[in-house]
């Protein structure tokens, strides 16, 4: 009896303490959802709380003002243009790695290689690099930035396909073998169809590194009309300082696919996500 | 074909050779050209001139790069102790609940899918004097925020981190939660036989249980503390005074507003060079023996 009661207690004080920390992310948010849709006068009288009177002219305005049609879709082109090249060549090998010759000295050198391509911090070679793009004429361009992204999220994006390619049972691939397949067939018609699962974890995360990246993008894009969402964002906090209705509402655009797209995946993100940590 | 280019090496060889070429190219190659770099006074354009260890010279005598180390080095404790400490007792708490977990979980883990520009405009408004936590303080009639924390020298870097902090803390969630459910449970059923405490079980069942995840999660944070950038440079630009200077934004105005491309590489090499030490240090106690 005792104990149960004290079990009782301990798992409320459990429930709030988790409870108290939910509420540290949940508020923050809601500040953010409260003020995309708040009067520029309220802000004044009403900092915090929710709006008296709901204003959705804000994300029209954030759209217009901020000519969003055109960002959103230069975030676009970068995001398919990164998974289209980042997918093949991580996917070629990955399928080289796992399924052609996994027991190879090619594991050992291109693992170590990506391993440490992992560690090396992009401090160490933007500036370089900013050279190069700027004398081959990629700098200030959306293609320049889709290749740097898809080297970016490589070395993450084969371990994954890779990890998962490993799984697949090899008789497959003998049997294909048998019938007279080609070595590029049994990566289209064997390797692809039956990983799709790892395909679309790994298009998620890709997409959303790409979506959130700032330093590459505040960095290799100078014109407005070219710029991602989030490098436009940090120009908008000092364009419209004040204008804290309209920036809000910038924000939630920007973070709306994700949480869309979170929604709908989250097991796929969160297994994704921590999987590139714990096995980079 | 010769016999050589078919066979099963060779081919699986030509499936490596684009991811191979693309992070050749946009990664090592300009990593290596860096390492030659920092050997120069280069300035982006006119003539290179090679200088031997001149900039690593200067770089020690640099006050605020001495100073964006020591932020550095609080930078990585404080992400060492703070979400470490709080994420480990909410996982822990995390298994002892079955309704609502899940709702926890993605709440948690919901601001580290946010942009670091999002996360940084939230709480740039919450912390504003006039606006935000300041502006409904004073309205009750309480001066609460005179100033912003993030324009404060005394503040400036902790209130930086603070944000970075609330968007990564629930990814260690996950990560100690995952280690937890790998835990025996007879573990514990022995345990309550024995009638142990809640926070014994935690002390000697759970910790030495997760040692593995949870080493590996402090490598992760010493990694990836070296090169933060995004949310320094959005909140404060390294300022009030450099009192928030770090060293990748040392690095970054070196390149990008004074072009000294010699100096910068230099800098770049140095944060190579540390993390390179880090990652060989565990490698080499992996190596003997030491399970981590």
């Amino acid at each position: 009896m005792a104990t149960a009661r004290f079990r009782q207690r301990s798992s409320y004080i459990n429930h709030s303490i988790l409870f108290f920390m939910a509420l540290t992310i949940i508020l923050p948010l809601l500040v953010l959802i409260f003020n995309s849709v708040k009067p520029v006068e309220e802000f004044g009288v009403n900092p915090l709380g929710f709006p008296s009177e709901i204003r959705f002219m804000n994300y029209y305005d954030a759209w217009v003002n901020g000519n969003y049609t055109q960002i959103f879709l230069n975030s676009m082109t970068l995001v398919v243009g990164t998974l289209i090249i980042n997918l093949t060549v991580s996917g070629l090998a990955a399928f080289s790695l796992a399924a052609l010759n996994p027991r190879g000295i090619q594991t050992v050198v291109v693992g170590l290689y990506l391993l440490v391509g992992i560690s090396i911090p992009a401090q160490l070679y933007i500036l370089p690099l900013f050279l190069m793009w700027k004398s081959l004429y990629l700098l200030d361009t959306r293609l320049g930035l889709i290749i740097i992204y898809s080297a970016l999220n490589a070395p993450f994006a084969t371990f994954l396909i890779r990890s998962y390619m490993l799984q697949l049972p090899t008789e497959l691939f003998e049997a294909a073998k048998l019938d007279g397949a080609s070595t590029m067939q049994l990566f289209t018609r064997v390797a692809l169809p039956l990983s799709w699962p790892v395909f679309l974890t790994t298009a998620l995360i890709v997409s959303l590194n790409v979506w959130n990246e700032f330093l590459f993008a505040v960095t290799f894009i100078i014109t407005d009309d070219y710029k991602p969402i989030s490098s436009i964002l940090f120009a908008f906090q000092s364009r419209f300082a004040n204008d804290y209705g309209l920036v809000s509402a910038a924000s939630i655009l920007m973070a709306a696919p994700i949480a869309i797209l979170f929604m709908f995946f989250q097991r796929r993100f969160i297994a994704g996500l921590t999987s590139g940590a714990t096995k980079g | 074909m010769p016999k050589f280019l078919t066979n099963i090496n060779a081919i699986s060889w030509y499936f490596l050779m684009p991811v191979l070429f693309i992070h050749f190219f946009v990664i090592a190659f300009p990593s290596i050209l860096s390492l030659l770099l920092c050997l120069t006074d280069w300035n982006g354009f006119g003539k290179i001139n090679y200088v031997g260890l001149e900039n690593f010279e200067e770089l020690f005598r640099d006050r605020i790069f001495k100073k964006a180390v020591y932020h550095n080095f609080i930078w990585t404790i404080m992400f060492l102790t703070i979400p470490v400490i709080v994420a480990l007792i909410i996982a822990y708490l995390l298994t002892g609940i079955k309704r609502g977990q899940l709702f926890y979980r993605l709440v948690y883990f919901f601001p580290y899918i946010l942009a670091s520009i999002v996360n940084c405009l939230i709480w740039r408004y919450i912390f504003h004097p006039k606006h935000g936590l300041g502006g409904w303080f004073e309205n009750q009639g309480i001066d609460f925020l005179s100033k912003s924390p993030f324009a404060m020298k005394e503040t400036a870097l902790y209130a930086v981190a603070w944000v970075d902090m609330w968007h990564f803390w629930g990814f260690l969630v996950i990560i100690y939660l995952t280690g937890m459910y790998q835990v025996d449970e007879s573990l514990y059923e022995a345990a309550d036989i024995e009638g142990a405490t809640k926070f014994q079980k935690f002390r000697y069942i759970t910790i030495p249980m997760i040692r593995p995840i949870f080493i590996l999660s402090l490598i992760i944070i010493i990694i990836w503390s070296v090169p933060t950038f995004d949310y320094v440079y959005i909140l404060t630009m390294g300022g009030p005074a450099y009192s928030s200077e770090v060293v990748a934004n040392h690095l970054y105005s070196q390149a990008f507003q004074r072009m000294n491309v010699g100096y910068a590489s230099t800098i770049g090499v140095m944060m190579f060079f540390y993390v390179g030490i880090i990652v060989g240090f565990f490698a080499l106690l992996r190596r003997l023996g030491w399970e981590v």
